[in-house]
């Protein structure tokens, strides 16, 4: 990194958005931020005096609860925002919400919304930056800079590695962003799952598509198990649960293939002896607890670089 | 009180006319005396008696064509005038040269029964274009019973459509075309299967994939597309295929046209002008039913209406207020505004050499009113005096705030355009003027 880079970016919409040196540059933000979360008190005054509301019209435990926790360490006032089960805070439009909340003078916003693009929408009618929660089947960018994060502490580097990730491509905002992540940082990135669970054009977005799951753990130093849910908008995606753990589950027989040092992720929560067996979730190659753990320190530096640079 | 005021009498001279019914492409004139085509002819008026109070006026050489006929329009009255009223959709017409419109029954109430016809009617009496009312096919649009043609026919509708929805039961369809022929009305499909498309945003593809964004494929709108051709075949009655949107659809009309099938088909200038890449960053302005598609569409349906297949642009013009575009993609409604900018868009196929001016006017005229089976769509002594005076070269940008529609829902908005209408004549009356003589 040259001593002039500068992170240019008010917010953080999409992995789309982000060069590869944009990414290295939060992931060594997020590595310096992850001691502070070490230390018996853990909470520096970076950035006292700003305000972050979380807007989270989706409902959220862990993702909320990370970036709260992030906030907080970082000295700055949070605020949650709900409205689980709609897309709109008690019928407003994103703009009347956006309107509103900019009146409250936020120097962030964190926004999860089911609909595909609107932070971006967010972004363009509130002078706050944004940071994209999840939208819709289309990012979750705070989710794929952890998982790269996490893959880098454990393999020393994301440039040339295997990435096999598993499951629902189609409404998985975690896998795309992740393909885009660790396509751009230079990974080999397979993906496989049910065919009814492959959108088209995801070659486009840097993933190879193996024809079963086998071959997109054969030889990969990574393999990510998505949440699978069985039934979407009335169209009939899966037979059974029982037969997508038969098939399409990562268990101890599918993971001979893979490297003998691949480490096992998941987004969480996991459906257990569904998408995942038991034990490899709990088991020695599992860095699902680091995931969780090297969120907090992502969502720390994402605040800290488009509030707090100065 | 003389009926041979100033506005009754009107000579166009020195026009490039453009009759496609006649096969007309000459330097000539038109007189216009009583709302109705007085004399037409190629040369100067020379040996005419003309009368002593006549506006005369000097075309320039520009295009005198027959008055635009738009087949696909959606003028929100009644139930949602602020979108757009049957007034101002008529101003928007004439403002982009068009004197007639058919407007599509899903409006609130649905136009499914004569009442409702006759409220459009008396809203565009005195109206600056020819509104010429749809009826639904289902009562409701629900798909489930027929509408009664008869009394909506002669309350003044001309086709029968259940447009922004497909007619999902092949029987009720079936018997629609069936049906449609005792009262001589056209019917008008628009073709999507339901259960390929529900909650799709933007075509399937890449782009969707890449937005996150549920995906509609072309096979939705061509499965739709064989049904209706199987059916009108089946039944020996002439289908009006809306909105066609890909090549495969393309393909499939101008095959069931070539073994005699009684097919005619309309496309959209945005089908043949923009891809899903118009999507951008989920700009709700490129949001529409069908979807904007592929190059490799756009290619498709342009070679169509070289070849005929498509032998009429229509606008689908659907007015949204920003309480309905100025939302997340996925929420926000379908459709844009096409009425003001469809003449240069599709001018610009001209220039492409894709059609000749007179091939244009047919798509734009002549066909439209052949199909529908109206007055007008030609240069002809005895016609209603419905004219489009153009000028193909003119240049000028497509500014929102000049819009005659009280909507503004356009992904050309601020695009620099060339050829306009220059002055619309409708029953002998001017409706649009945008050229001192
Ligand atoms: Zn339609």
């Amino acid at each position: 990194m040259s001593a002039d880079y500068l992170f240019p970016h008010r917010h953080i919409l999409g992995l789309g958005d982000l060069a590869a040196a944009d990414i290295d540059f939060i992931l060594k933000t997020a590595e310096s931020f992850k001691e502070i979360s070490q230390r018996s008190i853990k909470k520096v005054p970076t950035l006292r005096g700003k305000t972050v509301i979380n807007l989270f019209l989706e409902p959220s435990t862990r993702t909320r609860l990370s970036f709260e926790i992030a906030a907080k360490r970082m000295s700055a006032d949070t605020f949650n925002i709900s409205g689980a089960g709609s897309s709109t805070v008690k019928g407003e439009t994103m703009v009347d919400t956006a309107r509103n909340l900019a009146a409250m003078n936020p120097d962030c916003i964190i926004i999860r919304h089911a609909c595909s693009g609107s932070p971006g929408l967010l972004a363009r009618h509130i002078d706050a930056s944004v940071i994209n929660a999840g939208d819709g089947a289309h990012e979750h960018p705070s989710q794929a800079l952890l998982d790269l994060m996490t893959v880098r502490e454990h393999k020393g580097r994301i440039e040339g590695l295997k990435v096999a990730i598993i499951g629902d491509i189609t409404h998985s905002r975690v896998a795309h962003s992740n393909i885009i992540g660790f396509a751009k940082m230079g990974a080999e990135v397979r993906v496989a799952g049910p065919a009814t669970l492959i959108p088209p054009g995801i070659a486009a977005m840097g993933a190879q598509h193996c024809r079963s799951v086998r071959q997109a753990v054969s030889g990969a130093d990574v393999v990510m198990a998505l949440r699978i849910q069985k039934e979407r908008q009335q169209d009939p995606l899966l037979p059974s649960l029982r037969e997508y753990a038969i098939f399409y589950g990562i268990t101890p027989e599918v993971m001979i293939h893979a490297a003998s040092d691949a480490i096992i992720m998941h987004p969480g929560p996991i459906n257990r002896g569904i998408e995942l067996d038991p034990a490899l979730a709990d088991g020695p190659r599992s860095v699902i607890l680091d995931q969780v753990t090297n969120g907090v320190a992502i969502r720390m530096a994402l605040l800290y670089l488009i509030m707090g640079g100065e | 009180m003389s009926v041979d005021n100033l506005e009754s009498v009107i000579l166009l001279e020195n026009a490039r006319l453009l009759d496609p019914a006649g096969g007309l492409d000459a330097l000539g004139y038109v007189l216009v005396r009583d709302g109705i085509i007085a004399a037409v002819a190629a040369g100067r008026p020379e040996g005419v008696e003309l009368p002593a109070e006549l506006r005369r006026l000097d075309a320039g050489g520009r295009w005198l064509t027959p008055g635009l006929i738009d087949l696909h329009v959606h003028l929100r009255e009644p139930g949602d005038e602020h979108k757009e009223t049957v007034v101002s959709g008529a101003a928007a017409a004439a403002a982009g040269g068009f004197t007639a419109v058919v407007c599509m029954p899903n409006t609130r109430p649905f136009n499914d029964c004569a009442a409702v016809t006759l409220q459009i009617l008396a809203a565009a009496a005195g109206a600056a274009a020819r509104v010429y009312p749809v009826g639904s096919i289902s009562v409701g649009l629900q798909g489930e019973t027929l509408a009664p043609f008869g009394e909506m026919r002669r309350a003044g509708v001309r086709a029968v459509s259940d447009d922004g929805r497909p007619v999902v039961n092949s029987q009720l369809m079936r018997r629609a075309l069936e049906y449609a022929g005792d009262h001589d009305l056209l019917v008008i499909s628009h073709a999507e299967e339901e259960s390929l498309s529900r909650n799709g945003a933007m075509n399937e593809g890449a782009t969707a994939t890449r937005l996150g964004l549920r995906g509609i494929p072309a096979v939705a709108e061509e499965i739709m597309v064989h049904r209706e051709l199987a059916l009108a075949e089946y039944t020996g009655r002439p289908v009006h295929i809306a909105h066609v949107s890909t090549a495969g659809s393309v393909d499939l009309i101008r095959r069931a046209k070539a073994r005699g099938v009684k097919a005619t088909a309309e496309t959209a200038p945005h089908y043949f002008t923009l891809t899903e890449e118009a999507v951008g960053l989920y700009d709700t302005r490129a949001k529409m039913n069908p979807p904007l598609r592929t190059a490799a569409d756009v290619a498709a349906i342009r070679e169509a209406l070289a070849d005929g297949t498509l032998e009429v642009i229509a606008t689908d013009h659907a007015p949204h207020s920003d309480l309905e575009k100025d939302l997340e993609f996925e929420l926000a409604a379908n459709g844009i505004i096409g009425l003001e900018s469809a003449l240069p868009l599709s001018l610009a196929l001209v220039r492409d050499g894709l059609l000749t001016p007179l091939q244009l006017v047919a798509r734009l005229s002549t066909n439209p009113a052949r199909i529908l089976g109206v007055p007008g769509g030609r240069l002809a002594v005895g016609e209603p005096a419905d004219l489009t005076l153009i000028d193909p070269d003119y240049k000028f940008t497509f500014r929102a705030d000049e819009l005659k529609s009280r909507s503004r829902n356009s992904p050309f908005i601020d695009w620099e355009m060339q050829g306009k209408a220059m002055l619309t004549i409708m029953d002998g009356r001017i409706t649009h003027q945008e050229i001192s003589f």
